[in-house]
Order: structure tokens, then C-alpha cells, then sequence
């Protein structure tokens, strides 16, 4: 039986998925749900007007002015390399330095800025001040950095709460973002 | 001389049945992929580079605030501002929005909405402190500074 069997052209199936791909291709934003994470402080009103003395040997000054200038512990610094390194040093010295922290507990990192300090060179140096807190939680966890991390976004997974908790043990995540200073706006 | 005997039947042409195919499967790759954009962000977005990120898993309890200098300048003027949603608002509505946002939540997770600051890297932390005091009144207080990935600062 020799039936012609009717077809539909397809030859201008290919434009139309050229077309369809151009617009998806234009329209399409990759989502970016990433970022440094931190947790304000609770309201200013509920806080109780508080006078707490914090040693000085508990605290890691960072201070930043309205032309991006840096100041560590009361001491210009150009070079911000070895920076992760002392903050670590800082928080785990647990006594041992007389001059440096009692206790991971205790040690506070403290970061001023002024109203005229911009948002990049902010986040360059809480970039590094995070980076020394999670290269300490990941080794006491046993795991590397990124791991700590992704386990750090999703604590519903009772594997990543487990990490979490081991590298958290101990060392709470201090860092004091102090309200900014008036000098720039 | 030796003779060349033409071949005639000899198809040269790169064979194109399967480029539908291969169109449909970006198609489809980019059609899950895409998102729309609910919001035109009209202020300038260059987002700073930092190395300790971390990601947001559920992207609806995410609310996002842009701050930055207006694209449109000779309009808005060449200061800093607040973007949420589609418009510009003033430090003092941020509360305001914050608990619209809320409403827009499941009564369960009101408590975990978390505030994506979008800053451009020009801003000045004078603005964001104000923000951030406002969130703090608000009771907004899982903040994440949005920022892309470096991979020349790895370590």
C-alpha cells in the first residue's frame, strides 16, 4: 500500500527554536544568592543601657577613616596580608600572650568605620576578619573552609548541623561592627 | 595527461538535520535556568568581590534592598539611594517595608527573613549604617552583604 503520508515542514522548526533560545538567552539573569552573612545586633531601645568593661587585651581593633585608611590595634597598616593570620592568632592565643586574648570566649574583634568609608574597602576587610573566624571553625571541625561554609548555609541537614556545632564549640563568632564615626558622609 | 573524472555525487554540505536538536536542548537549558527579574534596579549595581561567602538556600525568605548612586542622575541626583522593590525609599519606610515583607511569609518563617543588601562598592557606609539601624529596629536582623566570589584573593 503506497500512501503518502502528509508531513508538516520542519525546515523552520530550527528559526523558531533560534528565536525562543535569543530571547531566554537575553531575558535570563543569573541569580546571585550569595554573599557575607552577618547578624545585626538586637534594636538599640530594647538593649539595656549596659556598661560592660571589656578588657583591653580582649580586643582586636580595626578601624577604618573616611579615606579608607587602615588602623590596626592603633598602628597604620598598608598591607592587609598577614592580617588573617593575627586575628587567628588573637582569638586562639588563650592566655599564653599576656598582651592578646584570655580566651576565644572573651576576645572580641571589634571594626569601626566612618560614615565615609566605602562599601568595598568594608567588605574587603570583613572579608578577612570572617575568613580567620571560619578558617578556625573549620579546623576544629576537621573539614576545609568551602565545606564549613556550604554546611554553614543549610543546618536542617543533620550532617552539616553536626559540623556546624563542632566547629562553633567554643568560639562564638565576635565581631562588634561598631556605628560608624562622622567625619565623611 | 591522466584524465580526473568528476565525482558529481559526492554531498559536501555539513549536514544540519540535527541542529534543531541541538537548539531545543540550549533552549530548554536556558528556559529552566532563567529567571524573570521582578524588579529594573535603577541604581548603579557593581557588587564588591569578597572569598568567605556564603549562600542563601531558600530564595523566598530573601527580601533585597538596592543602595547605590542613581542610574539615571540628571533625575535623582548623584547621592546614594535606597531602592526596594521598584521604587526609591527613604531610611525612615525601611520598618515599614520590612513587615510588609513579613506579611508576605508563611506565619511560621516570619522570623527567618533574611535582608540581602545589594551595595554598590562607591556607596558609603553612612547610608548602610542607617539602613542597618533601621533594620535593627525592625527586628530584621539576618543580614547578608551581597557579594560575588573572587578567585584571585584565594588565599
Amino acid at each position: 500500500m503506497a500512501r503518502t503520508t502528509p508531513e508538516i515542514p520542519n525546515a523552520s522548526m530550527a528559526d523558531i527554536a533560534f528565536l525562543l533560545l535569543t530571547f531566554f538567552l537575553v531575558t535570563t539573569t543569573i541569580p546571585n544568592n550569595r554573599g557575607l552573612s552577618i547578624a545585626l545586633p538586637p534594636p538599640p531601645e530594647a538593649k539595656p543601657p549596659e556598661d560592660v568593661k571589656i578588657q583591653e587585651r580582649n580586643m582586636f581593633k580595626i578601624q577604618l577613616n573616611s579615606s579608607d585608611a587602615l588602623l590596626v590595634e592603633g598602628e597604620p597598616r598598608e598591607d592587609i596580608r598577614g592580617l588573617k593570620d593575627e586575628i587567628k592568632a588573637f582569638v586562639l592565643n588563650n592566655g599564653k600572650d599576656p598582651g592578646s586574648s584570655d580566651n576565644p570566649d572573651k576576645a572580641i574583634v571589634s571594626f569601626k568605620t566612618d560614615r565615609g568609608t566605602t562599601h568595598k574597602r568594608f567588605i574587603e576587610l570583613l572579608d578577612i576578619i570572617q575568613g580567620a573566624y571560619y578558617d578556625i571553625y573549620a579546623e576544629q571541625a576537621g573539614v576545609t573552609n568551602e565545606k564549613f561554609r556550604e554546611a554553614a548555609s543549610d543546618l536542617t541537614v543533620t550532617e552539616n548541623k553536626a559540623i556546624y556545632d563542632k566547629g562553633r564549640a567554643g568560639i562564638p563568632l565576635n565581631i562588634s561592627i561598631a556605628d560608624p564615626t562622622k567625619v565623611g558622609n | 595527461m591522466a584524465k580526473f573524472k568528476k565525482k558529481n555525487n559526492v554531498s559536501q554540505g555539513i549536514p544540519t538535520s540535527s541542529m534543531p536538536d541541538v537548539v531545543f536542548m540550549l533552549l530548554f537549558f536556558f528556559m529552566v535556568t532563567t529567571e524573570m527579574r521582578k524588579t529594573t534596579v535603577e541604581v548603579k549595581q557593581s557588587i564588591p568581590k569578597a572569598t568567605q561567602l556564603r549562600k542563601l538556600l531558600r530564595k523566598g525568605l530573601v527580601a533585597n534592598l538596592y543602595i547605590g548612586e542613581p542610574t539615571k542622575s540628571d533625575e535623582f541626583g548623584k547621592e546614594p539611594k535606597i531602592q526596594a522593590d521598584d521604587v526609591f525609599i527613604d531610611t525612615k519606610d525601611i520598618v515599614r517595608w520590612v513587615n510588609a515583607q513579613r506579611d508576605n511569609l508563611d506565619e511560621l518563617e516570619r522570623d527567618q527573613l533574611t535582608v540581602a543588601l545589594k551595595v554598590d562598592v562607591d556607596a558609603k557606609r553612612g547610608i548602610i549604617s542607617d539602613v542597618e539601624t533601621e533594620l535593627r529596629k525592625a527586628n530584621a536582623r539576618k543580614l547578608l552583604y551581597s557579594a560575588l566570589e573572587d578567585r584571585t584573593l584565594k588565599n
